[in-house]
């Protein structure tokens, strides 16, 4: 039924947590923030539907899904190979009439730029399967970012669909037996926030995976220099029960991604002197973004990792926006042995632990 | 470093005289001087409850708490894993090291009898800490109702007529051995129940930072936290009579600028007003006003009642705050529900039922038994030991008026057993028919240790002393000091950073001010709206300054100290414990306080 064509592409306020196979997980889970009424950028899909009319369209028998059978998930260059006629296809090929007029369409009902001009958009990958409990695909796929034009929208739409077949995504979907026929690439397309600060949090500790905390790692800039590991971030700990900062280790952030101001795309560059050591989040960001992260959390019944972002000039207070929120998945999958249970007589707990040499 | 090797912490037989004192160690018994073989063990020093160098008579202090703490952990409950406290004097100040049990066999056969005592205690522990107050109360009313003997030119008629038989020169001897016995008595009350409250809180605690390794040492606290305990009493009877006089339009005499004789003067001078608002007075000053201007182990800790200055400047302040709008009240029903609301939520975070129903059973523990915790020292540190000292300042006055001393305060310059010998001097004296013999001794030692006090308070004390154990997990230490391995890491790497003090993350946030270092309670006045307080330690008489300062540090104190408790309250950062902030930091100094991590760095 997601095939149908009035289904090319969907407003992110229109999906939820169980539309994943129409717009993959991203596009779901962002879905599901807006209908929470968390403050997540507006934005729509390109749904899968799409995608799959698009691949038809360049491979009607399904040869690649058959020849992926035959691939040693280990050999990347034959993997390679095997994948570059379509890629290069996804890449290049006419987008059918009616989805590139629904995509121009969306785009335009999006808010206008509070810059003027075009509005600049984030061009997100968001597959099938892609930010489940059981598997994290972070990274594998495209996304770009202060991407201005229309056309430019179009072609960055086309290499999100090619990315599916990158050599990583391939060979990661071999590795864990993902069905090939399962696989299929809806595109996020959303305002671009101008980011102050971004990062990352998490509802429970990466270290410890104490669940009465949310740790928060933060930058200046866009979130990219964060997940491409090019800065240390700041580190924050907060208690979700008191809300106290618990720990606040303020790093030296050097580099920063911002938009490239000759057009499309981000560049690099050099954090002002003034601003390295400085903290990038205010006691009042930190405490919204603890508010957020529970409420994300409470909502899903399992811990979250939530990327976020400061838009930069916004007035205190609403300057905040989710990105993206996924299950945790390293401590969720451990199951350790109860730290306590209860005893006869409740002094009985000391006694023991008294007698302990 | 020393003696070229990794050691971080000098032996005790390194430590060298303070020149100047050389000749301290006659103001301590001999049982407390280190022995050479004593450099083998590892010693930390109490700069919790000794933050100065002991006088002579304060040293008592020591030699009763660890005679009642040793016994009643290894001898009465017989806790298994320790055979007590040793004590040791050095340079005026007090080294403990903890002798634990090894053998494995050993600690079973123990603790089957320590299941036994130790159980009989938290069963039934309402009934017998209701008894305890009771006991205290006893010690407090006999002590308060000892006469030092006048030893007038005769005695009186009655002591013949009532065939009492003997002179009131035995009194002297017989009337002081009790002040000191009930001393040990109420020091044995004052451990009686602590080692199984503190047992049971550091049991939860351990249960709650397994289960979530990241939870701040505060909210276990706040958890736990009692909301209407003894402690706050004397700061509110402050409040209440500030705001009396406020409303009885007497605010005006309401000041530390002048002697407290002339404030009391010029309140009684104001007719019906000034003559209730004294009632009211009297009538919060018992019991509460016995509340010590310290924490009461040495003998210038005084109550407010013996020196009204304090509570004074304390009801000035309030004044002010009353003045300028404030709400003085404490909301207790708002810090109740919040207290049970921490408590809620970390139960609700834990992963299974059988955890939550162990959680129930541990705060429940700790709900009963804390209250304890936090009240005994109203009781002992407090009630009792401020009147002790000023029932032996009336023994130093006997002393004076016969000649020994110069002044009744120098009694504090003797050991008790010189005491001892000096009132058999004065018993023999009137007895005699002549002076006390020697005086001129007793008067020249007296000078000599007041000046040996003044350059040993110069002196930085290590905070350990002898080779770092492997581990160091006694009990007690664990319970009463709160030291662990890791507590002994932290102080050895602190001993090669200058420019941050160190101590426990009492009250979380982080800020930066202009420090403002008082020795005493007795200097409040001297802090301006919105410095920063470094203090040695606070008691409740430091409660006023709360409202004007925006964060606190002290030498000494851990996460249930008075600083760290009304920190939290007030929302203010505060780091305690470090040892020596106020040594190290100077009034001016610009300092950021990180509550968060339990530091202090010196910025300028």
């Amino acid at each position: 039924m997601h095939d149908a064509p009035t289904n090319l592409a969907v407003r992110l306020c229109d999906v939820g947590r169980d539309d994943v196979l129409l717009v993959g997980g991203k596009g779901a889970s962002l879905g599901e923030l807006v209908r929470l009424g968390l403050p997540v950028p507006a934005g729509f899909a390109v749904t899968t539907a799409a995608f799959r009319a698009a691949r038809s369209a360049l491979d009607p028998d399904g040869r690649t899904a058959g020849l992926l059978a035959t691939l040693d998930p280990h050999d990347h260059q034959a993997v390679d190979a095997a994948m570059a006629p379509l890629r290069a296809a996804l890449a290049t090929c006419d987008l059918p009439p009616a989805l590139e007029a629904a995509v121009r369409a969306h785009y335009r009902a999006l808010p206008p730029s509070p810059a003027g001009g075009p509005l600049p958009v984030a061009v997100r990958s968001s597959a099938t399967g892609e930010d489940g409990l059981d598997a994290s695909f972070a990274g594998l796929q495209d996304t770009f970012l202060w991407v201005r034009h229309e056309d430019r929208l179009l072609d960055r739409l086309r290499a999100c669909w090619a990315s599916l077949y990158s050599v990583e995504s391939v060979c990661y979907r071999l590795q864990r037996g993902i069905p090939e026929d399962d696989a299929a690439m809806a595109v996020v397309v959303q305002q671009m926030v101008d980011a102050r600060s971004s990062g990352v949090l998490f509802t429970r500790s990466p270290s410890t995976g104490d669940r009465s905390v949310v740790a928060v790692e933060a930058a200046w800039g866009l979130g990219s220099a964060v997940v491409g590991g090019e800065v240390t971030p700041d580190a924050y700990t907060l208690s979700k029960v008191t809300g106290d900062v618990l720990r606040r280790h303020v790093s030296c952030k050097t580099r920063r991604h911002v938009p490239d101001p000759d057009g499309d795309g981000v560049r690099d560059e050099e954090v002002p002197a003034e601003l390295q050591s400085a903290p990038a989040l205010d006691d009042g960001e930190l405490a919204r973004l603890l508010e957020l992260g529970r409420a994300v959390e409470a909502h899903y019944g399992v811990a979250q990792d939530v990327e976020w972002a400061v838009a930069a000039g916004a007035p205190q207070g609403e300057g905040l926006f989710l990105l993206q929120s996924r299950p945790e998945t390293a401590w969720s999958k451990r199951q350790p042995p109860p730290v306590a249970a209860p005893k006869a007589r409740a002094f009985d707990h000391v006694i023991e632990a008294l007698g302990r040499p | 470093m020393h003696e070229g090797d990794r050691r971080p912490f000098p032996l005790p037989s390194e430590i060298a005289d303070v020149p100047g004192a050389e000749r301290w160690s006659t103001m301590y018994a001999p049982f407390t001087r280190f022995q050479p073989e004593d450099d083998a063990k590892f010693w930390f020093c109490n700069a919790t409850h000794f933050p100065e160098p002991l006088p002579a008579f304060d040293g008592i202090s020591a030699e009763v708490a660890y005679t009642a703490i040793g016994a009643n952990t290894a001898r009465l409950f017989v806790f298994p894993a320790t055979l007590g406290i040793e004590h040791r004097i050095v340079n005026g100040r007090v080294y403990l090291a903890a002798n634990p049990v090894t053998d494995p066999d050993e600690i079973v056969r123990r603790l089957e009898v320590f299941q036994r005592r130790a159980g009989y205690y938290y069963e039934h522990w309402d009934r017998l800490y209701g008894e305890w107050k009771q006991r205290m109360q006893r010690a407090i009313d006999e002590l308060e109702a000892i006469e030092v003997p006048e030893l007038g030119e005769m005695d009186d008629e009655d002591v013949v007529t009532s065939g009492r038989g003997y002179a009131s020169n035995h009194l002297v001897r017989e009337r002081f051995h009790r002040c000191i016995d009930l001393y040990s008595i109420v020091w044995n009350h004052h451990i009686e129940f602590v080692m199984l409250a503190f047992g049971a809180y550091v049991v939860f605690s351990e249960f709650l930072t397994t289960a979530f390794p990241e939870i701040p040492e505060q909210a276990i606290a706040r958890m736990v936290a009692g909301i209407d305990v003894v402690m706050y009493r004397p700061d509110e009877e402050l409040k209440r009579l500030a705001a009396l006089a406020v409303e009885l339009g007497l605010d005006d005499l309401v000041t530390d600028d002048v002697e407290p004789a002339a404030v009391f003067a010029a309140i009684a001078g104001r007719g019906e007003a000034g003559q209730r608002w004294l009632a009211e007075w009297q009538t919060s000053s018992v019991p509460w006003f016995h509340v010590s201007t310290g924490d009461g182990l040495y003998h210038h800790h005084r109550s407010w009642r013996d020196d009204p200055r304090v509570p004074l400047a304390g009801m000035a302040r309030y004044v002010e705050r009353l003045r300028a709008g404030d709400d003085l009240r404490r909301p207790t029903d708002r810090l109740r529900a919040e207290r049970d609301e921490v408590a809620a939520q970390y139960r609700a975070l834990l992963s299974s039922e059988d955890e939550r129903a162990a959680f129930d059973q541990m705060l429940g523990l700790c709900r009963t038994t804390f209250p304890y915790i936090e009240e005994h020292k109203f009781y002992c540190e407090h009630w009792f030991t401020t009147q002790f000292f000023a029932k032996l300042r009336d023994f130093g006055g006997l002393l004076a008026r016969f000649g020994v001393l110069e002044d009744p305060e120098d009694v504090f310059q003797l050991q008790h057993y010189e005491i001892d010998q000096q009132l058999a001097n004065v018993m023999l004296a009137w007895a005699a028919g002549s002076p006390p013999v020697g005086t001129d001794a007793v008067k020249a030692t007296v000078a000599e240790r007041k000046a040996m006090l003044e350059v040993l308070a110069t002196w930085s004390a290590p905070p350990a002393l002898g080779p770092v154990p492997e581990a160091l997990n006694d009990p007690a230490v664990k319970l009463l000091w709160g030291i662990t391995s890791q507590t002994v890491r932290r102080w050895a790497e602190a001993a090669s950073d200058d420019d941050r003090v160190h101590g426990y993350a009492a009250s979380p946030g982080v800020v930066e001010g202009v420090a403002r270092v008082l020795a005493s309670v007795n200097e409040i006045d001297r802090i301006e709206t919105g410095e920063i307080l470094v203090c040695p330690v606070t008691s409740p008489s430091w409660g006023p300054v709360f409202g004007k300062i925006k964060a606190a540090v002290s030498d000494s104190g851990g996460m249930m100290s008075h600083a760290a408790i009304v920190a939290r309250e007030y929302g203010m950062p505060a780091v305690v414990g470090t040892g020596d902030a106020t040594r190290r930091i100077r009034t001016g100094d610009r300092i950021r306080v990180d509550g968060d991590e339990g530091v202090v760095v010196l910025l300028s």
